[in-house]
């Protein structure tokens, strides 16, 4: 299914439940308490509510944040901004172009700009490999006869109105050249639009920036919750709509329950290098999580997850292979063996053989 | 825009750059019955050293006093700081701090103090580490002191130079832009300019040409002054960074060197810079490795946790450096030309108050003033800045025009209503940066991810370029 038709069935399903979609309207600010501020068309707004649900999603670091010097011409995007430029606007892009990255998005970035015929010189990855799935690399050589340049790093860009040129380096030689291009494309660099999580004051996971939460969503502010990509930037579309349905449950049943449902009463999950980051970032033994995801800054060849508690291993699991910017999981099975008064769980990278977990408890209940 | 009369008799004033100080002098002599022509050459006003500075309303504590700069500086921080209020530019008084970071900084804060004094400022006030600390609790380790000055201020720069322009067309005043004064003949009515227009006739010129301003007295055949133009790399922080401080952070100037300022902008986000290095390219506005590392090493030591922040921009702003300490206006009556060379980063505050002493050289040299035409219209300006009513959360505003309930850049949370208002009306965007000094969209931290495409599409619609002229495909 296509991703439009995907999500125009998601909003059919949430219409027909009864609940209201505006479109064109900007939350400016909530508090807690549910107050949320709205603006649109129709003016100004203060609607009260008993929970909020924060899905603002993730973007692609533009040039800025990766701190590329050089000049400012036009001509420089990330994939988000050239997907929109080339299908909802049809805008001219160029007609010769790099792609900053390897890794899945990059391939759709390139793809893109064949679309919009312009010719893609090279994908770079300052890593020794790319980091999508290896049909996505042999298509883009040998059908589209574009390269992807590992261990490269952009230094600069030149340009007075326009883009002319890239600097790009060579990491293990330090030796630099300049490429001609028109277009540059930055893509992948997650990071969450955490604008509005971090000015209602919730507590920010240092590995993913997203807010902090549990398994279903619940953050550290009482009936406050969020869910897709802020959370893991990012998932593929579908299983950011799983999880979002898996909060969505959640908070159904804190509602009708009326219980606590703030992640105060959690254990934290946190990784060691080069594992990046972990989601969910809490956890509470009683929660039932089939998978935990995580990410790496580096290849690794060692596929076992480790889960230690105050130096105490609470469980194992393996992962594919482990490459940066990819989707990992691991199960979520030796959540029930955490200690909820015991320290933080860290999540770490051991050899090939699984390590014996100590005394697994029998899931209560 | 008005076309400008080629070939044809005199304009009264003709003044070369429309940066702030030409639209500052323009906006002077739009009071008296005189035509003024304002000649630039590059699209827009104030698109060259006046669109990318460290963006402060200097109180002048630091001149080298007695000189010309600490006078305008002090004069014009005035003018401009109630001009502001009037025009709806956005201000924030939030004062200045120079932290001292060793003993020979701390020891200088006495001298400085003294200095300020010389400059006519005396509210400074020497501050113990401990007060310091209490002011400004996210300061790096190893603060040794500090001196108020509370009078420093941030403003937006792009908006005073468009309300000076917008000002001095409301009575008259022509602007012909891409528009670059090659020669001058200087005969016995005045001047004879040559530009790709044709000749442009004048009897008075003035030379506010900024980073040019040495070619153009080469023109009027002067030696006074050479330009080297001195890049100054800023970076510019996320606004979730901006409560981090809450006064402007300046270094201590020593023998050994100028340091760089942590300052908030009126946009709300933290500025890291300037970096300053002379060099030979007016055009060399590019960032370089060694300038972002050189600012980033200095950020971390005043601000560490500014480190933490996502960079939302870097930029690199020509500052007009001459071989003089002071700024270089001259006039040479039997020219009938006045020379405003050298102006530097403290252009912008010296603004109002360099049109005034420019318009009365002019007078002293002969140029008679005469009033009672039409006076110009102060313009209202779109508030750009945080501690403004913006129009997002303006409920009246939205309620007349429901555009600008339309937000279209989030991160900056800018309007459709804004975008539409930037490109119509007396100087219209008609490209890209025009568009985002006017209204900061696309300025955000997404660098248009989510709205580029849109903001763009409009502006084509609304300027009726086309997106490949817009994104420099075509000329």
């Amino acid at each position: 299914m296509s991703g439009p038709r995907y999500s125009a069935e998601l909003v059919r399903r949430a219409l027909a439940s009864g609940a209201q979609i505006l479109t064109g309207t900007t939350v400016t600010e909530f508090a807690e308490g549910g107050s949320v501020h709205l603006t649109s068309r129709s003016g100004i707004h203060e609607i009260n509510t008993h929970a909020v649900l924060i899905a603002s999603g993730a973007r692609e670091r533009p040039r800025s944040a990766r701190l590329v010097p050089g000049d400012r011409p036009s001509g420089i995007f990330t994939t988000g901004q050239l997907q929109q430029w080339t299908y909802l606007k049809r805008l001219p892009v160029g007609s010769r172009a790099i792609v900053i990255g390897a890794e899945h998005v990059s391939f759709s970035a390139m793809l893109t700009l064949r679309h919009a015929g312009v010719r893609t010189i090279a994908l770079t990855t300052e890593l020794a490999r790319h980091q999508s799935i290896a049909p996505f690399a042999i298509a883009a050589r040998t059908l589209f006869h574009v390269p992807i340049w590992i261990n490269t790093r952009l230094v600069g860009i030149n340009g007075r109105s326009r883009v002319s040129e890239v600097v790009l380096e060579d990491i293990v030689s330090g030796k630099r050249r300049s490429e001609s291009v028109d277009t540059v494309v930055f893509s992948g660099g997650w990071i969450p639009d955490n604008e509005l999580s971090r000015r209602a004051g919730l507590e920010i996971d240092p590995g993913t920036l997203g807010p902090s939460t549990d398994i279903g969503g619940r953050t550290s502010v009482s009936s406050v919750y969020a869910a897709g990509n802020l959370l893991h930037p990012v998932e593929t579309a579908d299983v950011a709509a799983l999880r979002g349905r898996e909060v969505a449950r959640e908070l159904v049943g804190d509602l009708r329950s009326g219980k606590s449902n703030s992640a105060r009463d959690r254990v934290a999950l946190v990784t060691e290098a080069p594992l990046s980051w972990v989601w969910p970032n809490t956890v509470h033994p009683s929660q039932h999580v089939v998978s935990v995801l995580l990410r790496t800054s580096e290849f690794d060849s060692r596929r076992l997850v480790i889960a230690h508690q105050d130096g105490r291993v609470v469980g194992s699991s393996r992962t594919a292979r482990v490459v940066p910017n990819r989707s990992l999981s691991i199960s979520g099975s030796f959540i029930e063996n955490i200690d909820l008064h015991g320290g933080p769980v860290k999540l770490s990278l051991e050899g090939g053989r699984a390590a014996p977990s100590s005394t697994p408890k029998s899931r209560a209940g | 825009m008005s076309g400008v009369n080629v070939d044809a008799p005199a304009y009264d004033v003709a003044i070369i750059g429309a940066g702030v100080v030409g639209c500052a002098i323009a906006r002077q002599l739009a009071r008296y019955e005189l035509s003024v022509v304002v000649l630039e050459r590059s699209s827009d006003v104030g698109n060259g050293t006046s669109k990318a500075n460290t963006a402060i309303l200097h109180t002048g504590f630091d001149c080298v006093p007695g000189s010309l700069e600490s006078s305008l500086v002090k004069r014009g921080y005035e003018l401009l700081g109630a001009y502001a209020d009037e025009a709806g530019i956005a201000v924030e008084r939030t004062g200045g701090l120079l932290v001292a970071w060793d003993e020979e900084q701390s020891e200088a804060l006495p001298g400085l103090q003294e200095k300020a004094s010389k400059n006519g400022y005396h509210q400074t006030r020497i501050l113990s580490t401990e007060e310091v600390l209490n002011r400004e609790v996210n300061l790096g380790q190893g603060v040794r002191g500090g001196l108020e000055v509370p009078g420093e201020s941030i403003i937006c720069p792009w908006s005073t130079v468009l309300a000076y322009a917008r000002e001095a067309i409301s009575v008259g005043v022509t602007f012909a832009f891409n528009t670059e004064v090659t020669g001058v003949v200087f005969n016995e009515d005045g001047q004879c300019l040559t530009t790709p227009l044709g000749n442009v006739r004048s009897s008075w010129l003035i030379n506010a040409a900024g980073l040019f301003s040495g070619q153009v007295d080469g023109l009027c055949d002067h030696d006074d002054f050479k330009v080297t133009p001195r890049r100054g790399e800023l970076i510019v922080f996320d606004k979730l960074s901006r409560g981090l401080i809450s006064s402007i952070i300046l270094p201590v100037p020593t023998s050994r060197t100028k340091g760089v300022l942590v300052a908030p902008t009126v946009y709300g986000n933290l500025l890291l810079g300037p970096t300053a290095d002379d060099i030979d390219d007016p055009f060399a506005t590019a960032t370089t490795e060694q300038g972002i590392a050189r600012l980033l090493d200095a950020g971390r030591k005043v601000l560490p946790r500014l480190l933490d922040e996502e960079v939302t921009a870097l930029y690199a702003g020509l500052r007009a450096a001459t071989d003089h300490q002071d700024y270089q206006i001259r006039s040479h009556p039997n020219q009938s030309y006045v020379c405003v060379g050298g102006i530097r980063s403290t252009g912008l505050t010296a603004s109002m108050a360099i049109a005034e002493y420019v318009v009365a050289l002019l007078v002293s040299d002969g140029l008679e003033l005469i009033e009672g035409g039409p006076l110009p219209k102060v313009p209202n300006m779109s508030p750009l800045g945080e501690m403004q009513l913006r129009r997002y959360e303006d409920g009246d505003a939205i309620a007349v025009d429901a555009e600008y309930g339309s937000i279209i850049c989030h991160c900056e949370r800018v309007t459709r209503g804004e975008i539409r208002d930037a490109c119509t009306g007396d100087l219209p965007a008609r490209d890209i940066g025009a568009l985002r000094r006017r209204t900061r969209a696309m300025n955000g931290r997404c660098q248009g991810f989510y709205c580029a495409a849109e903001v763009v599409s409009l502006l084509a619609e609304l300027s009726a370029a086309t997106p490949a002229t817009l994104t420099g495909l075509t000329e």
